[in-house]
């Protein structure tokens, strides 16, 4: 694997909603296969800088780059941009009156243009992916909150993304659904996909993150490998507050 | 036996010829009502202020002022400034003036109603805001607008009667040629209510008859028993 070539930059994101500022220059490079992993307390502005990359939510200040092109400033074309940065929800945000395979083959047809019948074969091939190629038939209203993240993950992964970003994409969900979530992430990852992954899953952050950042008012307090950050003694915020929350290792 | 011959043979036939009449109004009418409303629903809800300002005060004009009103400008006031519908096209197009402001209304409700995360989720993969609108939202909008939008139509085949003051001879107009000529107010007006009333129940039944076809599997709407 080329492991070199940096496939996303984020460059001083800056936020604020009203007089808060909710983040406060955030900047990182991702390079190709990488899982970043973003944990924090609430209100720390990581579900925010996910939608500043995407620009779901406009940064007040800052750059983004992907593949060496500007994404922030980039007008009608940051649709194209958005085809190429995935995204998954806390609350799967599928399309509640497709069923599992048009969810999946939508953006297909009418985003990329694809025949009918090709984008039918790649939606399956995804649901696959996710081990739900038997659900394809069923509606959102009919799956359990883990198959629908599935299915939230097979949408974005047909695009074909350079980068998958992942927002709270187990906090919806209960531990049994949750494992089986982060067991398609973990393949993914093992696969190659480049992720930013924004989660209180230390399990999962331990066995497949690169790097973690830990975020704390607005900006990153602590950047590493998980090990170093959990055992280094140089670095005690992230200690502190996996020590707060219940943490479950769970791998 | 005197009766009988003036229901079926005087009676009988000038309701049915009112009743093509009847419906030849509504089958122009509610296809471009629902279209209106569509396009209205939309700009108001989605459009830039100025569209956005324009279908809200359309819907404003339509709702604060009679059908009649708006049937007697389009048929006998606005030959003065040189535009000239035969009666039939003025009671169109009122029609679907009317039609189309009060199904806007309806699904604009319906709009609002469909959560802003699917929004998101259509823009996060690349489509533009109309993809979304088209593909995502207004057609999960409409199946929720279906019940509003089925008594507006209902409301239309009702309201259509108003045509016979414009001397559109429609279902009610021609029981009234009848009922004055025969003097049988009664019998001819009761008559031209059945009429009607068929004419709703048919729709009421087709209407439920669409709502199970479009119900998602899985959701409320789809087990209405299971609500209970």
């Amino acid at each position: 694997m080329n492991n070199n070539d940096i496939v996303l930059r984020v460059e001083d994101i800056h936020k604020s909603f009203g007089g808060n500022e909710v983040l406060r220059g955030v900047s990182f490079d991702v390079r190709r296969g990488e899982t970043k992993v973003f944990i924090g307390p609430s209100g720390t502005g990581k579900s925010t800088l996910l939608r500043c990359i995407n620009q779901l939510t406009p940064p007040d200040r800052g750059t983004v780059w992907l593949d060496g092109e500007e994404v922030t400033n980039s007008g009608a074309r940051i649709n194209y941009f958005r085809q190429k940065i995935g995204m998954v929800f806390q609350n799967f945000f599928l399309f509640d009156h497709l069923t599992a395979v048009k969810n999946v083959e939508l953006a297909l047809l009418k985003v990329r243009g694809m025949g009918k019948a090709e984008a039918r074969e790649k939606a399956l091939t995804e649901l696959r992916q996710v081990g739900l190629e038997d659900w394809a038939d069923h509606y959102p209203a009919e799956l359990s909150g883990g198959q629908a993240q599935r299915v939230s993950i097979a949408r974005a992964l047909a695009m074909d993304p350079d980068v998958i970003l992942f927002d709270e994409p187990t906090s919806a969900l209960d531990p049994e659904l949750t494992r089986e979530v982060l067991e398609v992430m973990k393949k993914l990852a093992r696969n190659g996909m480049t992720m930013l992954v924004v989660t209180h899953e230390m399990g999962f952050a331990c066995s497949v993150a690169n790097e973690v950042l830990f975020m704390e008012n607005g900006v990153v307090a602590e950047q590493g490998s998980p090990d170093l950050l959990l055992h280094d003694p140089r670095f005690t915020r992230m200690k502190d507050f996996i020590g707060r929350i219940d943490s479950r290792m769970d791998d | 036996m005197e009766q009988a011959v003036f229901f079926f043979e005087i009676l009988l036939p000038a309701l049915m010829q009112g009743l093509v009449v009847t419906l030849q109004l509504i089958a122009c009418s509610a296809p471009f009502g629902l279209a209106l409303g569509i396009a209205v629903a939309v700009g108001r809800q989605y459009g830039n202020p100025v569209i956005s300002w324009l279908c809200k005060t359309y819907v404003f004009l339509i709702k604060g002022t009679p059908l009649l009103l708006l049937l007697f400008i389009l048929y006998f006031g606005l030959p003065s400034i040189g535009i000239t519908f035969t009666a039939f096209v003025a009671s169109v197009v009122g029609f679907i003036l009317c039609n189309g402001a009060y199904n806007a209304e309806y699904i604009r409700g319906a709009l609002i109603s469909i959560k802003e995360g699917q929004m998101v989720a259509a823009q996060a993969l690349g489509m533009t805001r109309w993809q979304a609108i088209r593909n995502v939202i207004l057609p999960q909008a409409l199946c929720r607008a279906i019940p509003g939008l089925s008594n507006e139509f209902i409301y239309l085949i009702k309201y259509s009667s108003l045509a016979y003051m414009i001397t559109v001879i429609e279902l009610s107009g021609a029981g009234k040629l009848v009922a004055t000529k025969y003097f049988t107010y009664t019998e001819s007006f009761a008559a031209v209510g059945i009429v009607y009333l068929v004419l709703v129940s048919i729709t009421t039944i087709a209407v439920t008859i669409l709502e199970k076809r479009v119900a998602v599997p899985g959701t409320a709407r789809a087990t209405p028993s299971a609500q209970l």
